[in-house]
């Protein structure tokens, strides 16, 4: 069974092209059939290949169907390779991806686009296939670039709005930026270790590089780059709460459960060349806790719900990274499984709110949906209390492993990472209890079906208990050093649960029982600058117009003829005026033209003469 | 002698295309279709002989497939010698398969004229042909002639509303131009003369010859400003948007996907290797030139609102990586440069199609008279995007592995020019991206029909869109072709310690 793994990207593949070469022609319960029917094929197969790979007892698994190229010592594969941490990511792609298919089923269903859609997904989660399961680093890239396609696609899908447009536009060329440092790390890496195979890669830097030193440092700092940019990290990440332009089921699948974590995959992937690196793993470390912060703090301001979420997946990855950063590696993937779920979860929920509720999108025009929307209430109730990481929910176990890893190595990173659990329980909250609670302000439009249903409440199982399908990945990373000081971190465990619980009772004196009132605050002019500030994501978006876009736009406007062909231009102009000037002393007059010659004449004599 | 056929398979082709049609003005088109099929099925044999069984051993090596030499001007020692290699038979192929694109995309939109204008079409392609087998430099001067002046016609009778000067302009680059390369191939030839008291054009006995550094590295420059004009590079680029812009569909195929590639042809048979030493001595030069084609020209495409200009200069920025990757001289960028070529013929003339078909169908090649149109023609948008895709870069496409491959090789060589080059792979989806949004994107247009692509374009497209993601996914299959020529060329200067 474990042999077909060349099947699994190559169903969604399939599932393209008959959408892409049919178009609407279908009809749409054939649409869906292929589009949702092509993942299920995928995930059905993972589930054999999966049970197989964890009940036996081999560690890795390789396979190349067929040759890429190869030139010169330079030669590349399509070769697969799974392991563990493969395992995992092809859980979430296709478990995840598939809920979300079906979900979508319902959710685009009067969407004339309905094919266009559903080939744009396969296509994408053809491409996240090809990511995790490559076996080097250039197919990866093509997984990388292609799920990048997706995303511009998906974005982007609601074509007719120029801003979704620019949207789709500035999340491709901001995550651009980072593949281009990325693809200048995979040339360094072959330059100097001549195979770009992931494993081989790791092993002759393990061997050829010493700890420290430029090489490593260099090639880690240019993958960080490719990893900061898909992932909407610090400073690259002004393009994911724009990305929410895209339908809402695309936000959960791209922008929340899988391709935006790609970058955390892509660091733990390479975990041997980062350990080399020990800079570039700090800084690591460091982008994380100040992503997580400043993201948190933007969702805090937020009013559109899927700006909040936008904001805390952003958020969340911090906290991936920094695990990462210190060296948790597999505390990093078990909060991408568990973020997978509850965030798919939250964006699902989000959805169907925004699907019965005539579109809307601002939290402080709905209120009171509890009644009307149950399931979607239970829903978001359960995401919220993970994403929030309260304890029992699966999140509790990934984030806190997380908090007591950063501890170890740093008190401040750990500080910084529960003064953002704090924020994430009041910000988490804060959603719940304004759209949910309170006086009903409208009346539900329609309600969802089953379609849309069963996702949600298959998703709020793994929220909840999600926490214990965390698979083994000691054969992928080097187990911790266990330091003996574990019983020290009594009163360090006890803040780490307790500050989510904290943002919790902030949120309900807030939110629930009006003791404290957002409205008061307000009355201060810092409060209201820090607002502004922060529901603008910092001003980096303003920032970065102002020092890249609009310089560009202008140079290039300016010099929209092209300054080099003026060069040209005034060869051909000064010809056309000799051209004048020696025409106009074609009067046709015989005494000019005698006088002239006899003029010449005696020049050229005096010349002969006196030289 | 199938060299010879080739050549002359066109050549006839074109002469009965042009009487043609004083029978039946539908008689050339077919005609010239028919006289591509022939030339296709004996470019297609030439690949079954391509296992070197019998080695024909010219120029000392097992590189060359086939090769035919008659005198010419013997008083001069002019022959009539073509031989082609690996790389020269990609060419050709690359050169047949877009004279299959550019008769179909004039199938409808020219109708004046026609016997003579696919004439041209066909003698244009024979000249490109010749250029690609000649290895008398004064027959490849001959040729490069052949190619220049029927291009001018389809531009200058067949072009839009400022048809005539860019017609001008491209017939003055490329006059100047080629008048270096001559006096630059004269000079040689007597230099060889002063050597060894023989006249002699021909390649194989030039490529060893023993020449002043000083004269060298004249004579160089004079080879390299006539192909890098044809290339373009910067700062010689500037007659491509004018050309392209006003040339009909048909010639801007030919233009984008053949012509430009006899410049980076010339540069790989004869600038480095005749002149190893002054090449390897000039290449941080071209090789800037390269990088700053590469940015430069994309920074312009952005600007441009105008498509087929915007398409032009998106040439010229990928024509950068070849320059960058053939001064590079090693395995890994030559081969990306070859795969540049091909891929960029491929999609770029894929785009001159479709600006044809959006020019024919909304009379405008202005990106801010479009918009909406996704809703109306689903199908040409969604093949723009493909190639707007392609030409950005995307792996598992064919452009992907020319860049990758070319910045692997320069990295090795100058890896700061290769960081800059490579900042073309942000720029590249800003220019693409830009065509999608204001052509196919944004609000309904008013609801006047427009017919999406019929049966002709869209098999068209469809062999475009195969070939495209044929070299993407399988390179191999060229890599394997190209191999022997490249590295023939890189043994001539083996000498040189790069």
């Amino acid at each position: 069974m474990i042999d077909l793994i060349w099947l699994l990207p190559l169903f969604p593949l399939t599932g393209f092209l008959i959408l892409a070469i049919t178009g609407e022609k279908l009809s749409k319960p054939n649409i869906a059939w292929v589009g949702v029917g092509s993942v299920g094929l995928s995930a059905l197969l993972t589930a054999l290949i999966g049970a197989e790979f964890l009940t036996g007892n081999r560690e890795s698994f390789q396979l190349v169907p067929g040759s890429w190229m190869a030139v010169d010592d330079f030669s590349v594969n399509f070769g697969l390779y799974l392991d563990a941490l493969s395992v995992t990511m092809l859980f979430v792609v296709t478990g995840v991806g598939l809920l979300i298919h079906i979900y979508s089923a319902g959710f685009m269903e009067s969407d004339a686009g309905y094919a266009r859609f559903f080939a744009y997904m396969n296509l994408f989660v053809f491409a996240m296939l090809v990511l995790v399961l490559a076996d080097n680093l250039v197919l990866l890239y093509l997984g990388w670039e292609g799920v990048g396609l997706g995303s511009y696609l998906l974005i982007g899908f609601w074509y007719q709005d120029p801003d979704n447009g620019y949207a789709a536009r500035k999340a491709f060329v901001m995550t651009r930026v980072g593949d281009t440092s990325m693809a200048l790390g995979l040339i360094l890496l072959f330059t100097q270790l001549h195979t770009l195979e992931i494993q081989s890669v790791m092993l002759s830097a393990v061997n050829q590089w010493d700890t420290g030193t430029f090489l490593p440092v260099a090639a880690a700092a240019l993958l960080l780059g490719g990893a900061v940019g898909k992932s909407a990290q610090l400073p690259l990440q002004t393009w994911l709460p724009d990305a929410m332009a895209g339908p809402t089921p695309v936000s959960a699948l791209i922008h929340a459960a899988t391709m935006v974590t790609a970058g955390v995959y892509l660091i733990a992937r390479m975990h041997d060349l980062f350990t080399l690196a020990p800079p570039v793993q700090f800084a690591v470390s460091l982008i994380g806790a100040a992503t997580l912060l400043i993201a948190g703090c933007s969702a805090l301001v937020q009013t559109d719900i899927k700006r909040i979420l936008a904001y805390s997946t952003i958020s969340q990855i911090g906290y991936m990274f920094l695990a990462l950063g210190v060296g948790a590696w597999s505390a990093a993937i078990f909060h991408l499984l568990t973020h997978a779920f509850f965030k798919a979860l939250l964006f699902l929920a989000a959805g169907a709110v925004i699907y019965c509720f005539h579109h809307e999108h601002n939290i402080f025009r709905m209120g009171g949906l509890r009644k009307a929307m149950p399931v979607v209430f239970w829903s978001f109730l359960i995401g919220s209390a993970a994403l929030a990481a309260l304890p029992f929910t699966s999140a509790y176990y990934s984030k806190h492993e997380i908090l007591l890893a950063a501890f170890a190595v740093s008190p401040g990173l750990w500080a910084a990472g529960c003064l953002g659990a704090l924020i994430t329980g009041i910000y988490s909250f804060r959603l719940v209890f304004v759209a949910f609670f309170g006086p009903e302000r409208a009346d539900v439009e329609k309600a969802i079906g089953w379609r849309m249903g069963a996702p949600l409440v298959l998703l709020c199982m793994l929220a909840l208990f999600g926490g214990m399908l965390q698979i083994p990945l000691d054969s992928v990373f080097p187990v911790p050093v266990e330091d003996g000081g574990h019983h020290d971190f009594s009163l360090v465990g006890t803040i780490t649960i307790a500050a989510p619980i904290f943002g919790l009772v902030i949120a309900i004196m807030f939110y629930l029982t009006g003791t404290f009132s957002a409205q008061r605050l307000k009355a201060y002019n810092w409060v209201n600058l820090l607002q502004q500030f922060w529901f603008s994501g910092w001003g980096l978006d303003s920032l970065y117009n102002a020092l890249l876009v609009h310089p560009f736009k202008s140079i290039a406007e300016l010099n929209k003829d092209d300054v080099v062909d003026s060069a040209y231009t005034a060869v051909a102009q000064l010809s056309i005026g000799i051209h004048h000037l020696v025409s106009a002393s074609q009067t046709g007059r015989m005494r000019w033209y005698a006088a002239s010659m006899g003029f010449g004449a005696a020049v050229i004599l005096a010349i002969g003469l006196l030289s | 002698m199938i060299l010879l056929a080739l050549l002359a398979v066109l050549i006839f082709g074109g002469i009965a295309a042009w009487f043609s049609e004083r029978w039946n003005p539908a008689a050339p088109r077919w005609l010239s279709l028919a006289a591509l099929a022939v030339e296709a099925l004996l470019v297609l044999l030439q690949y079954s002989i391509i296992d070197p069984v019998d080695n024909l051993a010219v120029g000392d090596s097992a590189a060359w497939i086939a090769d035919l030499k008659r005198p010419w001007i013997p008083r001069f020692g002019i022959g009539f010698h073509l031989a082609m290699d690996g790389l020269s038979l990609l060419l050709i192929t690359l050169t047949v398969f877009l004279g299959f694109m550019a008769v179909s995309s004039s199938w409808s939109e020219i109708k004046r004229r026609q016997g003579f204008f696919f004439f041209n079409l066909l003698i244009c392609l024979a000249g490109t042909v010749g250029v690609f087998l000649a290895v008398d430099l004064f027959l490849f001067f001959c040729f490069w002639e052949v190619m220049i002046i029927p291009m001018y016609f389809l531009i200058s009778i067949w072009g839009h509303e400022k048809r005539t000067i860019a017609a001008i302009k491209f017939f003055i680059f490329t006059q100047v131009s080629g008048l270096l390369m001559l006096l630059a191939i004269v000079t040689l030839a007597l230099n060889y003369h002063d050597d060894t008291g023989i006249y002699s054009f021909d390649y194989f006995d030039l490529l060893g010859a023993t020449l002043d550094p000083d004269v060298a590295y004249w004579l160089m420059l004079g080879f390299f400003i006539a192909f890098t004009v044809k290339l373009p590079s910067v700062p010689f680029h500037t007659w491509l948007p004018d050309a392209h812009t006003q040339a009909p569909t048909g010639g801007s195929v030919i233009l984008a996907g053949v012509m430009l590639k006899t410049g980076a042809y010339g540069l790989l048979r004869f600038v480095i290797p005749l002149f190893p030493d002054a090449a390897h001595q000039f290449a941080p030069v071209a090789m800037t030139l390269g990088a700053v084609s590469v940015i430069y020209a994309a920074i312009m495409a952005f600007a441009q609102s105008d498509l087929k200009r915007l398409i032009a200069y998106t040439s010229v920025s990928h024509m950068g990586f070849i320059l960058l990757g053939v001064f590079s001289w090693n395995l890994l960028s030559l081969q990306g440069s070859v795969i540049t070529m091909l891929a960029h013929g491929i999609s770029a003339s894929a785009l001159f199609m479709i600006a044809g078909a959006l020019q024919e169908r909304l009379h405008t090649r202005e990106m801010g008279n479009m918009g909406g149109l996704w809703a109306k023609i689903p199908q040409l948008s969604a093949m723009t995007l493909f190639f707007a895709i392609a030409s950005l870069g995307l792996p598992g496409l064919g452009n992907f592995i020319g860049e990758f491959l070319v910045l692997l090789g320069t990295f090795k060589v100058n890896a700061v020019l290769t960081v800059l080059s490579a900042l073309v792979l942000i720029l590249a989806p800003v220019y693409a991206l830009i065509v999608v949004q204001k052509a196919f994107h944004g609000p309904l247009p008013q609801s006047y029909q427009l017919p999406d692509f019929g049966r002709r374009e869209w098999l068209s497209m469809m062999l475009l869109v195969l070939s495209t993601t044929w070299l993407g996914l399988h390179p191999q299959t060229v890599l394997d072709v190209s191999a022997p020529s490249l590295q023939q060329a890189m043994n001539c200067c083996e000498g040189i310690d790069r």
